[in-house]
């Protein structure tokens, strides 16, 4: 709903502001079309209405009035011309780039938003922001087409493989902010979703710091670095890790256990096992799931997928 | 007028499976096409059911894509866009314009065929059913597991047949006109039809051929679409709306057509604007060819390129706006009986408004970013497809039951449908305006809970919309046997098709009439024009 807010001063974005300022300019116009073309139906349907039965009144022979047809069509015109220009205006600067925007790289794959910033930490589902703070989001997919959608932020994106797309983003309200998948990409895509956190000026230095100390301190072990080429590489779009199902199976306690295949087999989850799920995921598919998941043979090097597999070891 | 027999009186499968006549091929569209739309709709229903919850419920994600891939297919390919023209418009045509057949009977029989093969194969992709979404966007589709390819053979099958048929029309149009019927002569109807006929012609070989590139895609790996060989994956949506967005005027401006029939008979007055309807029917037909990229305001085209679509699609909105004015213009001082035909003319009008007015949100580039992708479109195309066109279809098929059938249908229970649709219509899909407005994207299996409470509401109301179709069909089933005998023109319409027996004879004409008026001197010189 173009919550009202926007005209006091408390909207969520620079975007949602203006956008809403042309929502409600088009709502006043359709609001008036409607009330006159509804009114004249119902009150000719009714004024005009013969009895059941009785034989139709005498009609006068009118085929048209020119001038009439002149005013509804050039009066429209002038609207729409009106309604097609407000909305370019302020489309055309939703697209212009904000001076000073910090980058951030934004990775869609099935079924997961990966957020990078400039000094390389990367988010799973998550992304924080500085009240007042211009970013601009740089964005492409791994494989189907997604769509970033920020509703309280009133943007919207698709994100596609191979090539770039940008939105710009001015925070204007702290708060926590929904961001949806808005482009279908399949069976994960109603939970492809990421949350926007946007924080004070001085929470979001404070924040900043304890995040990089904490990856100073995890070190490369690798263990953390299958952590985070798990985060960046989108497995948790699908697999859980704590033991909730979603598109595909949890990996909590995965590790040695005896999982069962869609033909019925059971397999011991070892290191080829996990290995052979990464680069050929759709030769052992477990029982009750679909064969979906993307190969990441030419994403993810031999030492990278040793990483991940360490990592997992250690969801129990 | 005539004692030949009614094109009904021969019995037997062969009599229909291998008729010529364009009545019968009509009638043969009209229940197959309305049973993909009762199945489309069941889909919609469970759909609905599914959305009850906002967690995972009923059953699972990839079963709810399933299922509204298929509702989405079956509604757009194998109902809206052939249910008006292939049937009604088969079986109207040539009695609306004073012929005996179509110009291409032979043609028209396999155009049906073709039609009826489009669909069996269609039937056999089920047993690895699709979760594409009916846009079949690359490079989802390309990569998909399902049986995407046999779809897209079924579906060229079907556009094959789309094809021959508006040729088969537009051929007719030109050349089987009655002595006298000039083009300002004839019923708006066949305006509507003439306009739909042209897209299909020079649209449906572009989905054609784009389904095509598709299966080499799928196939042969040739990368048209894939960007990691030098394709490109918003080529596939260029192509595919520009075919899908002048369909949606395929699909509108029959109804428009009907809509231009019924509101003059039913008010007794001339149809008010009867060129500027006329050629707006064109001009809606030439700039919804200019206008797809309106569908990819935020796929990644350019912002330039957004701007121009932007400015086209507002044009589009003139013509059609003209129509609406000219419809209600066209009751100002009539004398309206509110029969049902009627009800469901106004009703197309009423929700059409809705729809279109909602289109501005759209259109504009600005409010389309937000509302793009969630359920306000979802709302918006509900109320302009269904509020219209199936409104429209509606209204066209309470007006001409008796002359398809030669029964009249029980105008009470037409009545209680009426209502039962038009408020369940309304409790469906108006919370999805608001639900859209607040950011609930589409294709969503499970939701947020802030916006369960109008989901709530929407399954509620798709219930009513349920029964009432319910109601309807029965209605058109149990007339068949028991309805009143109809009369050649129960409505006292001064149209061709009126003028000879309900139902028609085989040759429709024993004598092919020599026009002298238009068709619509609803209260000329006597005011009463009954009889006539």
């Amino acid at each position: 709903m173009p919550d009202l807010t926007a005209l006091q001063g408390t909207e969520a974005s620079l975007a949602s502001h203006d956008v809403d300022a042309v929502f409600i300019f088009i709502l006043v116009i359709a609001a008036f079309f409607f009330v006159l073309t509804q009114g004249l139906l119902i009150y000719f349907a009714v004024r005009y209405r013969r009895k059941k039965g009785e034989p139709p009144a005498k009609t006068p022979y009118i085929t048209g009035k020119q001038w009439l047809e002149v005013v509804w069509i050039v009066l429209p015109s002038l609207l729409l011309v009106g309604i097609f220009a407000y909305g370019v205006i302020i489309f055309v600067k939703m697209r212009t780039p904000i001076p000073g925007a910090t980058d951030v790289q934004v990775t869609a794959s099935q079924f997961q938003w990966s957020f990078k910033y400039p000094d390389g930490r990367t988010y799973s589902n998550e992304l924080h922001l500085a009240v007042g703070k211009p970013v601009k989001l740089i964005m492409t997919s791994r494989d189907v087409i997604h769509g970033l959608f920020i509703p309280d932020y009133r943007q919207k994106q698709d994100v596609l493989p191979g090539r770039y797309t940008y939105l710009w983003l001015l925070p204007k309200r702290i708060g926590t902010f929904d961001i949806y998948c808005s482009q279908y990409c399949g069976t994960g895509h109603s939970l492809m979703r990421a949350t926007l956190t946007v924080m004070g000026q001085n929470d979001y230095l404070a924040w900043e710091q304890s995040e990089k100390q904490k990856q100073q301190s995890a070190g490369a072990s690798p263990k953390a670095k299958g952590k985070a080429l798990f985060d960046s590489s989108g497995c948790g779009g699908c697999h859980s890790i704590d033991g909730s199902a979603k598109v595909g199976p949890t990996l909590k306690g995965v590790f040695g256990s005896t999982v069962t295949l869609a033909d019925g087999k059971q397999v011991k989850a070892d290191e080829e096992y996990l290995r052979e799920s990464i680069t050929e995921p759709n030769e052992q598919v477990v029982k009750g799931f679909q064969p979906i998941m993307p190969t990441f043979k030419s994403t993810l090097k031999d030492d990278d997928i040793a990483a991940i597999i360490a990592y997992i070891k250690t969801l129990k | 007028m005539s004692q030949t027999e009614s094109y009904l009186a021969h019995k037997g499968f062969k009599s229909w499976a291998l008729t010529m006549d364009h009545k019968r091929i009509g009638v043969m569209y009209l229940v197959t096409t309305h049973l993909f739309f009762l199945i489309g709709g069941f889909l919609a229903l469970l759909l609905r059911l599914k959305l009850l919850s906002p967690g995972p419920a009923l059953f699972s994600a990839h079963t709810y894509d399933v299922l509204f891939t298929m509702h989405g297919a079956m509604m757009i390919f194998l109902f809206i866009i052939p249910a008006i023209p292939s049937s009604l418009g088969n079986f109207f045509i040539p009695l609306l314009i004073g012929a005996r057949d179509v110009a291409f009977p032979k043609l028209n029989l396999f155009s049906y065929y073709l039609f009826v093969s489009g669909i069996l194969v269609i039937l056999i992709s089920l047993v690895q059913p699709i979760d594409t979404g009916w846009t079949f966007y690359t490079p989802f589709s390309a990569e998909n597991s399902a049986a995407v390819t046999t779809v897209s053979f079924g579906l060229f099958l079907v556009g094959m047949s789309s094809i021959l048929t508006g040729l088969n029309f537009i051929v007719t149009i030109h050349t089987l006109r009655a002595p006298g019927m000039t083009w300002y002569r004839l019923p708006l109807f066949i305006w509507g039809m003439y306009g739909t006929s042209v897209i299909q012609v020079l649209s449906t070989p572009v989905i054609g051929i784009t389904f095509l590139l598709l299966v080499a895609e799928r196939l042969f790996g040739v990368g048209f679409f894939d960007p990691a060989k030098g394709g490109d994956p918003l080529l596939f949506q260029h192509f595919f709306w520009f075919y899908s967005h002048p369909v949606v005027y395929v699909m509108i401006l029959p109804a428009m057509g009907i809509i231009s029939e019924v509101i003059p008979c039913f008010a007794r007055k001339p149809i008010f604007g009867y060129k500027a309807i006329a050629y707006s029917a064109l001009a809606i037909a030439f700039i919804s060819f200019l206008v797809w990229g309106h569908h990819m305001f935020v796929s990644g085209m350019s912002t330039t390129a957004g701007v121009i679509f932007s400015f086209l699609t507002f044009f589009v909105a003139v013509p059609t706006g003209m129509k609406i004015f000219n419809w209600i213009a066209t009751l100002y001082k009539g004398s309206i009986s509110l029969d049902s035909p009627m009800l469901w003319a106004l009703t197309f009008i009423f929700l059409f408004i809705i729809g279109g007015l909602t289109g501005l949100f759209l259109g504009s580039l600005a409010t389309d970013v937000h509302v793009h992708d969630t359920y306000f479109l979802v709302a918006h195309f509900h109320y302009t497809m269904m509020g219209g066109t199936v409104m429209g279809l509606f209204s066209g098929l309470h007006y001409w039951y008796p002359k398809i059938t030669g029964r009249m249908l029980d105008e009470r229970w037409a009545k209680h449908a009426w209502w039962m649709i038009v408020v369940g219509f309304n409790v469906t899909f108006f919370p999805m305006f608001i639900l859209g407005m607040q950011g609930m994207p589409r294709r969503y299996a499970e939701y947020p809970a802030k916006y369960h409470s109008l989901n709530v509401l929407a399954t509620v109301g798709s219930w009513l919309l349920a029964v009432g179709i319910v109601i309807m069909f029965a209605n058109f089933i149990r007339s068949l046997n028991r309805g009143a005998i109809a009369p050649a023109n129960p409505w006292e319409a001064l149209t061709l098709e009126w003028q000879v027996p309900s139902p028609p004879p085989e040759e429709n004409f024993e004598v092919i009439p020599t026009v002298t008026d238009w068709p619509y001197s609803y209260g000329k010189e006597t005011g009463d024009t009954r009889g006539k």
